[in-house]
């Protein structure tokens, strides 16, 4: 050990270590230090990278090529140009979106009265419909799909047999087109409705009572209260509601699938059902990707055109 | 003018309609689980249950060996569950607490993938599968479902309120990372931990177009794969069979939120107050 070399930290200094060591044990903690981070994101990176990054580009490559199963060739344009001349597809798209119109605002429409119900002193047994209500949230799609499937059969359906009982007439739910879309409906708006009210119940439990109280004061009745006080202070979580509902119902596939299978003649066809006859069962992966790539930018320009609509009024 | 006292009853009946509405079918399904294969549709509709529960379940198990599927979806919805909460937490803890180069990047990356259907990744997804030969394996179904996007954004926002204060404390007394995280990070967290594994069980518990995508034999089946091919084949329906099967899949969910409604809700609410 020469004189000369000053310790290089202090713990040098108090083992008596030679000061190279030392060094490089300093910086080798400070190594580790910042390669700890990476450490602890490692396997979520690793598993991020192969099961969901790639996947997403890999898709957008296949979507300019053609070929079924593995031996595909490059194809350029030809997937988006046959989808745009692909009468499946629109039917596709239509029956999806007309499911998309009358379903969302129905269901919102629906929750947002529950989470009123559910929040209001007055009302009695609130832990009761709270916990009813968000029951069907926790049912599997494809048990949803079955149970509905049974309710809503033509001749023997329970559905029919109360309509009946109240003396209106029964409906053959699941083999007429639009009776069909409308089963799907039906269906979605059962499983989802109790979820976003309790969704709007934490947005309604942060607005402060005084605000209704001063609201009273000054005569306003519970409807003015409602589109004063209530709905402007709802907005973001009303936004993430319909932003996110619309994302579920562009991508629906498990309810119609097992409800109807797509039919009656395509009425319940939906684009993400159509992406899968193509993929898995003509195993077309190239078309199937360019259906998942137009989906993909439906989603996200709905979403953008919804942040704008409602995101902007407060700004 | 109503009085005071009534004022609350419209809302109230409102209310016993809409959960009358939401828990119907599950009464319907019950009852008919417990009726002979017969007697389901019967007019007028039986409102007690029966005596065929055993013979309906007996039935089922021979049609998709009852054993071996529902131990399918618990090993699949266990691992994935565990795996993701690891995965979210290590993560999480990271995004939360360290500063590194290409951390928002990196973080808006993963989060970017929450708009992107799921989808669009079925076709990669098999191909790389059927090229790994793992088509048919439980490691199929796991492996996609192990990387939680919105898990790790929850945890890293329940993270960002631990003061840094308690992480150097324990340092300075000497705990190793590990140890750091399991006994100052871990249980500061584990309410959301518990709210998470609940909603990542459910998912993954219900999870079908994949598990009907990449498996192919019976015996590897989930119990909503077996469900769906043994409603699908309506030249044998067995209704007796099927409900009971779509019972025994709601069942388990159904339980764990009658248990865990507390944390069930705290859970939801924390994803829903993102926006």
């Amino acid at each position: 050990m020469t004189a000369t070399a000053p310790p290089a930290t202090p713990s040098a200094a108090l083992t008596g270590k030679p000061a190279k060591e030392a060094v490089r044990a300093h910086r080798r903690a400070r190594l580790r230090r910042t390669a700890l981070p990476y450490l602890l994101l490692a396997p979520a990176l690793i598993t991020f990278g192969v099961f969901k990054a790639y996947p997403v580009v890999d898709s957008l490559l296949l979507s300019f090529s053609t070929g079924s199963g593995t031996a595909t060739r490059a194809a350029g344009l030809a997937n988006y140009r046959r989808l745009l001349d692909d009468p499946l597809f629109w039917t596709a798209l239509r029956n999806t979106g007309e499911i998309l119109v009358v379903q969302v605002p129905l269901m919102l429409g629906l929750a947002l009265l529950m989470a009123v119900g559910i929040n209001s002193v007055l009302v009695r047994w609130r832990a009761v419909w709270r916990l009813g209500v968000f029951m069907p949230a926790v049912t599997g799609l494809v048990a949803t799909g079955v149970m509905f499937a049974f309710l809503l059969k033509r001749d023997d359906g329970a559905v029919n047999w109360l309509l009946d009982a109240a003396g209106l007439p029964t409906v053959d739910w699941l083999g007429e087109p639009f009776w069909a879309r409308m089963s799907v409906v039906l269906v979605l708006t059962w499983h989802y409705t109790g979820y976003n009210a309790v969704i709007y119940l934490a947005g309604l439990q942060g607005i402060p009572r005084e605000l209704y109280e001063a609201a009273m004061v000054d005569g306003a009745g519970p409807v003015r209260r409602f589109t004063a006080i209530t709905v402007p202070a709802l907005r973001p979580v009303l936004l993430f509601t319909v932003v996110l509902s619309t994302i579920g119902t562009l991508q629906l596939f498990d309810e119609p699938y097992v409800l109807t299978g797509g039919g009656p003649d395509n009425a319940t066809l939906t684009v993400s059902m159509y992406l899968y006859q193509n993929g898995f069962r003509y195993f077309d992966f190239g078309y199937a990707s360019a259906i998942a790539y137009a989906l993909t930018l439906l989603v996200a320009v709905l979403g953008a055109v919804q942040m704008r609509l409602v995101g902007d009024k407060d700004r | 003018m109503i009085p005071n006292k009534l004022r609350g009853w419209p809302l109230t009946f409102l209310l016993a309609a809409l959960t009358g509405f939401s828990v119907a079918p599950f009464y319907w399904l019950l009852i008919s689980t417990t009726r002979k294969d017969t007697e389901i549709f019967d007019w007028p509709p039986h409102l007690l249950p029966g005596g065929g529960l055993g013979d309906n379940l007996h039935r089922l198990d021979q049609k998709v060996g009852l054993l071996r599927v529902l131990g399918n979806s618990l090993l699949v919805a266990g691992i994935q569950t565990a795996g993701a909460l690891v995965i979210a937490l290590l993560a999480g803890y990271a995004f939360a607490k360290f500063r590194f180069r290409g951390r928002t990047l990196l973080f808006a990356l993963l989060l970017s993938t929450l708009v992107v259907p799921e989808q669009v990744m079925l076709v990669p997804l098999f191909k790389m599968m059927t090229s790994f030969g793992l088509l048919d394996s439980y490691q199929a179904i796991i492996l996609p479902g192990l990387c939680v996007p919105f898990a790790v954004f929850l945890m890293r926002q329940s993270l960002t309120s631990l003061p840094d204060e308690l992480l150097d404390a324990a340092r300075v007394d000497g705990a190793g990372e590990l140890r750091v995280l399991w006994s100052v990070v871990v249980p500061v967290v584990r309410p959301v931990l518990a709210a998470l594994s609940i909603f990542l069980f459910l998912g993954s518990w219900n999870q079908f177009v994949w598990p009907l995508i990449a498996l192919r034999s019976p015996d590897m089946h989930t119990l909503p794969v077996a469900l769906a091919t043994l409603y699908g084949n309506q030249a044998t329906t067995d209704y007796g069979a099927i409900l009971s099967g779509t019972a025994l899949s709601t069942l388990p969910m159904m339980v764990l939120f009658l248990v865990l409604q507390r944390q069930f809700i705290s859970g939801l609410l924390a994803g829903a107050t993102k926006g």
